[in-house]
């Protein structure tokens, strides 16, 4: 049988992007302060973290503007949420074993 | 700490992330604080009108030929009407103002897509008791007035706090009850319309306010 944590997605292992993707799979569309506001961090590790999510595919950015000040937006990708459900699986049946 | 434990730590931050992100939380205290505010002061001023001190009608004349002929604008020619349309249009606009503050402070746009959810979820309830209370009028069965705006509001507020602040829940229970024991007193409609209105929201708005925004204030 396979092992359940070769199913963990390695992208995933930081509480921070599980925070990013869990806001993005319940809304269409977060903005980078939203995100900063509900993850409780600074800019610079905000900005890495979705940084390394945005490179492997997993979410996309939208630039507009609000008014006459700038707004970065994001979202998940089809690929980022197949991805973000095979990992929360993969932690579901980890616990299984103490449910 | 064991891989089980992790797992299960990592599925209830992402639960608790989902929950969160989905909720609108730029709805401030202030704004309940002034929107009860404006209420009692419209019930005060309401006050001799409803329990007939003083004249109900703007122009009495114009009123004596609305009785015989049945017209429904009747209803234009009272004073409770517009003490009625200020108070409801001054809570709206105090209590938007100050959430309007509080999400440009946050840097959240109020137009969001939790504010929508949050404002779909707030109507579906009112609508229905916009309808529910032209048949009271229609019935003229007044003394319901003030436990249908309690009750449906409460709906609307416990609906609705699924996507706000988890306080507007209780508030919500709080008209809720109160409108029901309303419907056993019903000739004093206006003294419970103004504690659900008044008193609540301001009891809330000021815990919501020590809660939330005092703190960021200082920082």
């Amino acid at each position: 049988m396979q092992n359940p944590i070769d199913n963990l997605n390695k992208l995933f292992d930081s509480r921070v992007r599980l925070g990013i993707m869990s806001a993005l799979m319940v809304n269409e569309a977060v903005s980078f302060l939203e995100l900063k506001e509900l993850l409780e961090i600074t800019d610079g590790n905000l900005a890495s973290h979705l940084k390394a999510l945005e490179e492997n595919g997993i979410i996309k950015t939208h630039k507009g503007f609000i008014g006459r000040k700038t707004s970065t937006t994001y979202s998940s990708t089809k690929v980022g949420e197949k991805a973000f459900k095979s990992h929360v699986e993969a932690l579901e049946k980890m616990i299984g074993g103490i449910k | 700490m064991n891989v089980q434990q992790q797992s299960l730590q990592d599925i209830q931050a992402i639960k608790k992330m989902m929950e969160r992100s989905s909720r609108f939380i730029s709805l401030s205290g202030l704004s309940g604080i002034f929107a009860g505010i404006s209420a009692l002061i419209g019930a005060v001023v309401a006050h001799p009108y409803v329990y007939g001190y003083k004249n109900l009608f703007i122009d009495n004349k114009l009123a004596s030929r609305q009785l015989q002929s049945r017209d429904y604008t009747i209803i234009l020619n009272t004073w409770l009407f517009w003490i009625a349309t200020v108070t409801f249009a001054s809570a709206l606009i105090l209590a938007f103002i100050f959430t309007l503050a509080k999400s440009k402070k946050q840097g959240i746009p109020l137009w969001g897509s939790s504010s929508k959810r949050l404002m779909i979820n707030m109507m579906i309830p009112l609508i229905a008791a916009g309808f529910f209370v032209l048949k009271i009028f229609y019935l003229e069965a007044y003394g319901l007035f003030a436990p249908a705006c309690l009750i449906f509001y409460g709906l609307a507020l416990i609906n609705a706090s699924k996507y706000t602040l988890a306080e507007i829940r209780y508030l919500g229970y709080s008209q809720l009850i109160l409108g029901i024991i309303n419907l056993g007193f019903v000739g004093y409609g206006l003294y419970f319309w103004a504690a659900g209105f008044g008193v609540m929201h301001i009891f809330y708005g000021a815990y919501m306010w020590l809660k939330y925004e005092r703190n960021v204030q200082e920082n």
